[in-house]
């Protein structure tokens, strides 16, 4: 759906975004990662033919862009650094003008059906009933909501969103992560740049990391997050559990506090160390393998040389 | 796409302030000249304006006179520089651009809609100002400038062509403030930056040491529509105020077009 090759963007000096492939399969819901200032934004914006890549070349749905952005856009819904509405409209006005103002989208999505559409479109977020209230009066909450809304008034193929969950409280990100899981289900491919690491690691398949412009993981998620090769045990016998563990080939004792023991396995398969405790008398009461969280992999990736700009 | 930017502007209640207060200010003129009897005498004041006690049908072409030197720019520039520039500053340029709507495209809807507010301000304050005029004044045969009289159908002509040249005049303004849209995304500066270019002519205008570049100043011949009154009508200055804004026109929509068709939106 979206591949980069050689993708470079500088303003001036400031290399952006540098010489990276992204590759987001169709059905993916593909988070993209990084701190701030790592070219997340640009690289969104590149997408959309907003900015122009200074070399490199962009395919969005096997089109070239920003080449054949009146055939690809139509299709593509996007949130790019916040919504922006006319703050005097009401939402209702402020979608129908947005939908007003392209080409007909696919499957005849003309004028005729623009008020089903912006109806439909504000229900899947939740905003229907908002009635007439001018969007100056919306909390930031409700602008993120009309924001989406306003992505998904055409039924895009491709979603591109950058930070859609900012300003929701914990009930409106939950909304929006079951909402983007099930347009997936329904065949939409999601490409959702973040920085809550957390959210990705709950719905994302796919992840990139990017760092000061350069991609420096791009993977399934479920890979990224394989395991440490380390085990986790709780047992009111850490004396005995140690003293067994430390037996095995390979095995070597991590840190211990009061119940807990953690070992590097090192190629010894967890079951076996189980039985060993096990047979040994030792009462295990939870035993674990340990997987990083998407944070571990995030900060080692990109936070090894701190950066000091300039 | 025209039609949306039409329903921005007609659905944003600034337009019709704007409008209500430009033809405003010639009401008031006439309602004061009105009730005091006290008019400039002839030859001073604003254009028009000492003939007017006798006769309301000069009313309009005055009224453009009032408006002309600063009013009518400083709305025309506001809202031209708004265009472009109060997309980006309200973040919706970016949706625009991606729903999509062709760089290009957008540009020439926003300078419509400019064309369309121009000709509706211009219109609206001479409509007003005749309004006025004939209920405050009454309506005879003009005398022209010259001494001559002007018959109505006649006079209905030449301030047709005043309208006319007024908003081809305000569309020199509204060309410069449109580029300046396209290099900013404050719409604040791109009106300041197109008001100043205004200024600056019209400092130029007033210097003798400037007489060199004078007829090419885009204010210079704001006010030549005056000569339409005159009979028979003195077209020189009048034609030569169509041709430098023509260039004016030209040259600040190819600079706004290039500018906006290549340039990173980061708003």
């Amino acid at each position: 759906m979206i591949r980069t090759e050689g993708l470079t963007k500088r303003f001036g000096r400031l290399v952006a975004v540098d010489g990276f492939d992204l590759d987001v399969r169709e059905g993916d819901l593909f988070g993209f990662l990084g701190p701030n200032g790592s070219g997340k934004t640009t690289t969104v914006r590149m997408l959309l033919g907003l900015v122009f890549a200074t070399s490199g070349r962009i395919e969005v749905l096997g089109r070239p862009m920003p080449r054949a952005a009146r055939e690809v856009l139509p299709q593509v819904g996007s949130l790019v650094e916040g919504p922006g509405f006319y703050p005097h409209l009401s939402g209702r006005a402020n979608l129908s003008l947005f939908d007003a103002a392209g080409p007909s989208g696919p499957g005849g999505t003309g004028s005729r059906d623009r008020r089903r559409r912006v109806d439909d479109a504000l229900a899947r977020v939740g905003l229907d009933g908002v009635g007439r209230r001018p969007v100056r009066a919306f909390s930031t909450g409700m602008r993120q909501r009309l924001g989406l809304a306003a992505a998904l008034l055409r039924a895009p193929r491709l979603l591109v969103l950058d930070e859609p969950t900012n300003g929701l409280d914990p009930h409106g990100m939950r909304e929006i992560r079951d909402l983007l899981v099930e347009l997936v289900r329904g065949g939409t491919t999601v490409f959702l740049s973040s920085h809550l690491l957390a959210e990705v690691e709950l719905v994302c398949t796919r992840a990139a990391i990017l760092d000061r412009g350069r991609l420096v993981a791009q993977d399934r998620v479920a890979a990224l997050l394989g395991p440490t090769g380390r085990v986790l045990i709780t047992t009111p016998d850490v004396g005995a559990a140690a003293d067994l563990a430390a037996a095995l080939p390979g095995v070597r004792l991590g840190e211990r506090r009061l119940d807990r023991l953690a070992v590097h396995l090192d190629g010894t398969p967890p079951e076996a160390l189980n039985r060993r405790l096990v047979d040994g008398g030792v009462r295990v009461r939870e035993l674990v393998v340990e997987r990083p969280t998407l944070e571990d992999v995030f900060l080692q990736l990109t936070g090894r040389n701190p950066h000091v700009p300039g | 796409m025209f039609l949306v930017e039409l329903r921005k502007l007609v659905r944003r209640p600034r337009t019709w302030v704007t409008i209500a207060l430009l033809a405003g200010l010639p009401t008031l003129v006439a309602v004061l000249l009105r009730v005091t009897g006290v008019g400039p005498r002839p030859g001073q004041g604003p254009a028009f304006l000492s003939q007017v006690l006798n006769n309301g049908a000069l009313f309009p072409a005055a009224a453009l006179a009032l408006v002309l030197p600063v009013f009518l720019p400083v709305a025309v520039a506001v809202l031209a520089g708004d265009t472009v520039a109060g997309e980006a500053g309200a973040g919706t340029l970016r949706y625009l651009l991606v729903r999509p709507v062709g760089r290009t495209r957008l540009l020439v809807a926003k300078l419509a809609v400019t064309v369309v507010f121009v000709f509706l301000a211009v219109l609206v304050v001479a409509a007003v100002a005749f309004a006025v005029g004939a209920w405050l004044f009454g309506v005879k045969p003009l005398p022209s400038v010259s001494g001559q009289t002007i018959a109505a159908q006649d006079a209905t002509w030449r301030t047709a062509v005043t309208v006319g040249y007024v908003a081809w005049s305000m569309l020199g303004v509204a060309a410069v403030a449109l580029f300046a849209s396209t290099v900013t995304d404050s719409p604040l500066a791109a009106a300041l930056g197109a008001l100043a270019a205004l200024v600056t002519s019209q400092v130029l205008d007033l210097l003798d040491a400037a007489a060199a570049i004078k007829p090419y100043l885009p204010t210079h011949y704001w006010l030549a529509f005056v000569d339409l009154f005159r009979t028979p009508v003195l077209w020189r200055d009048v034609n030569r105020g169509f041709a430098v804004q023509a260039v004016y026109i030209a040259v600040f929509l190819g600079f706004a077009w290039a500018n906006f068709a290549t340039k990173d939106i980061k708003s």
